[in-house]
């Protein structure tokens, strides 16, 4: 069977799987609707969580990222594991001794104040639709690539299983989908990079093929990593170019924001009870470490297989996927120096970066593009960091089904964040907007249609996101993590481990925080572009470190205000006695 | 204060003890060994990694799962004392 049939037919079969769970697991009241009625066993909870949080960013862009980016690329491992450990020993448990719905539920709560709800409600929103519009490009690239339908037809497809499963089922519905989509994700991201382990180094565990010898030279794969990449001119493979500063800062905002992320949060309010929610905790992490430890051996053997196979080759030697990549305009490549050889070297070869094709052909078939030559770097190649994962299977020349498992598995990926996502945004309007804020008389029945009607916006919302997708979608995502850390992390911390804080103070906190972390982040990346390098930065400190900083404004600013304002009534330091109890 | 009350302030301050001490190996796992100390670390040979590369990209990943699963056992006979505590 050939690659494309051998992807419908394993797209299909688990496409046809998420619907069969479905709708064995329709929700028929809010409880199942907002939390799968605290039903969830933590094993499963823990794989639902990991597939809720292994996004197409996860599964599709990082192993890439950190392939282009060697020792740094840490960044992304450390950070979105890390927040695991924030999640579980200061939030998850005392999130679920409360027990309510939503994460704007607790903050309104416990700083009994609307305006403290509100506020989380748009916090939320900003965070999430950031990062839904990612999944959809994700969407997009799979189909295009490797079903060969038009992208708008593959979005459309994805958010019409979406909007099955979210609308009828819920989070019970999602919850158990999601089960299925983590054995999907995981099972397409290990095989191939066990194949491609053995062929490299003859080990069958990625994470110690890893540090293992070549098969056929008397060294180590990150030696010889770090001395094909020398003799190039870049940055040894395992040393890393950022400062240390940016490192540590962007670090913590991943790992501050990943504990305060509202999909990931609210997975916690789905287990029974609080040693429950702790064990689920530690589950998840388990479930993420297994694609999080082998993502970084995958980066460096597609950055080896790479250069090996098509650093200095001919361009019409060179193989298969080099141009298939091409035609879909993810790899674009001019000769330079005129010898009709491929070559990589640092920098940009291109000014702009991202190819524009002309309809036409060169002089040994490649693609014209209209790009000024970067005259700075002899770098010859453009290449989309997103293909390296969804293209490795085809570098290592395994055979077709696996190229089809790979497809499936960042569908799976992509499909499961989504809902997750598109779930909590609809909670948080037709709960915290709807029920707690503009029609709290409105009953249960009521209040279950407004879910799901919701839900159906935010589908279509997303939909348009991954059709029309706004240009700095993709720069954008990291920074729902900076927000996250900004905002809703530092409020959730400090109702929990302080009395202290009172609304005034948490509603200024968490503005102070949204304010200054979104204005460095627009400042740098929208209005003065030319402007974003370490020269100009506050500390050093990059756009996607700064959530780091805008955390440490929001504690001060909430500690400050608190301080003048009057102290927190009676009730509540009773509910904080309560959810510091077991 | 009650007999319930000074239960609830032990388990809160034993809660907080724990909470801090595995934080602290958080933080040195990955900002210490994996950030701050990586190229100090990368001198020392490990299976084939550079140790300071290892911690940033595999190490600090395990220390996580274990830490969480160190806390969930402590919590475990913590909640367990706390309760029988209430019912004497």
């Amino acid at each position: 069977m050939s690659i494309q049939s051998l992807t419908y037919l394993f797209v299909g079969i688990s496409f046809g799987l998420y619907v069969f769970i479905a709708i064995k697991s329709r929700a028929g009241s809010t409880n199942e609707f907002y939390i799968a009625g605290k039903g969830v066993h933590p094993i499963a909870n823990g794989m639902a969580t990991a597939a809720d949080w292994m996004s197409a960013a996860s599964f599709i862009s990082m192993a890439g990222l950190i392939s282009f980016m060697g020792r740094d690329g840490a960044v992304y491992l450390m950070g979105w594991t890390g927040g695991y450990v924030l999640l579980a020993l200061l939030l998850a448990p005392y999130l679920r001794k409360f027990g309510q719905y939503t994460v704007p539920d607790f903050i309104g709560t416990r700083y009994y104040s609307t305006t403290a709800r509100v506020v989380a409600v748009i916090c939320l929103i900003i965070v999430s639709f950031t990062y839904v519009a990612g999944q959809m490009r994700g969407v997009g690239i799979v189909f295009s690539r490797f079903l060969e339908v038009e992208i708008e037809l593959g979005v459309i497809i994805g958010m019409g299983i979406v909007f099955f499963y979210a609308v009828l089922g819920g989070m019970k519905g999602i919850t158990y989908t999601q089960v299925a989509q983590y054995c999907v994700l995981i099972f397409a991201y290990l095989v191939p990079a066990i194949f491609i382990s053995i062929l490299i180094t003859g080990n069958p565990i990625p994470q110690f093929g890893f540090g293992d010898r070549l098969i056929d030279q008397d060294i180590y794969l990150l030696e010889k990593l770090d001395l094909i990449m020398s003799d190039i001119g870049f940055q040894p493979y395992t040393s890393g170019l950022k400062e240390t500063i940016d490192v540590f800062c962007i670090t913590a905002a991943l790992m501050l924001g990943t504990a305060g992320l509202p999909h990931v949060i609210v997975r916690f309010f789905t287990v029974p009870d609080v040693a429950s929610a702790r064990r689920s905790a530690g589950y998840a992490l388990i479930f993420i470490a297994i694609l999080y430890t082998t993502a970084p051996a995958v980066s460096s053997f597609a950055r080896y297989n790479l250069f090996e196979s098509t650093h200095n080759v001919s361009y019409q030697q060179a193989p298969e996927w080099f141009k298939n990549w091409e035609d879909i305009g993810l790899i674009a490549w001019r000769d330079k120096n005129n010898d009709g050889l491929i070559q990589y070297a640092p920098g940009n070869a291109f000014d702009p970066v991202k190819p524009k094709y002309l309809d036409s052909n060169g002089e040994f078939g490649e693609r014209i593009i209209v790009n000024n030559s970067q005259v700075s770097s002899n770098n010859e190649v453009y290449i989309d960091r997103d293909i390296m994962v969804l293209a490795n299977p085809e570098i290592a020349e395994l055979p077709p089904w696996v190229i089809a498992l790979v497809a499936a598995g960042a569908l799976a990926a992509a499909l499961s964040t989504a809902a997750g996502l598109l779930l909590v945004i609809s909670a948080s309007v037709s709960h915290d907007l709807i029920k707690k804020t503009l029609a709290t008389n409105i009953s249960e029945k009521k209040e279950l249609f407004y879910a799901r009607f919701s839900v159906f916006i935010a589908v279509i919302i997303a939909g348009l996101f991954g059709i029309y997708p706004p240009g700095f979608v993709a720069q954008v995502v990291a920074f729902a993590f900076g927000l996250a850390a900004a905002t809703l992390f530092p409020a959730l911390l400090l109702g929990i481990f302080t009395k202290s804080i009172n609304k005034e103070g948490a509603v200024s906190g968490m503005l102070a925080g949204l304010i200054f972390t979104l204005g460095y982040i627009v400042y740098f990346k929208f209005l003065n572009p030319e402007m974003n390098s370490s020269l100009n930065w506050l500390w050093g400190i990059s756009p996607e470190g700064i959530g780091t900083i805008g955390m440490l404004i929001n504690i001060f600013v909430s500690i400050m205000v608190s301080k003048f304002t009057s102290k927190i009534p009676y009730e509540i330091e009773e509910l904080i006695d309560n959810i510091r109890q077991p | 204060m009650s007999n319930r009350s000074k239960n609830i302030d032990r388990y809160w301050k034993k809660n907080i003890q724990i909470v801090s001490i595995l934080l602290l190996i958080w933080f040195l796992a990955s900002f210490g060994f994996g950030i701050i100390f990586a190229n100090n670390l990368d001198e020392i040979s490990f299976f084939g990694f550079k140790l300071g590369f290892w911690f940033a990209q595999q190490g600090s990943i395990l220390i996580f799962v274990a830490i969480i699963f160190v806390y969930i056992g402590l919590m475990k006979n913590l909640d367990h004392q706390f309760n029988k505590d209430r019912d004497d």
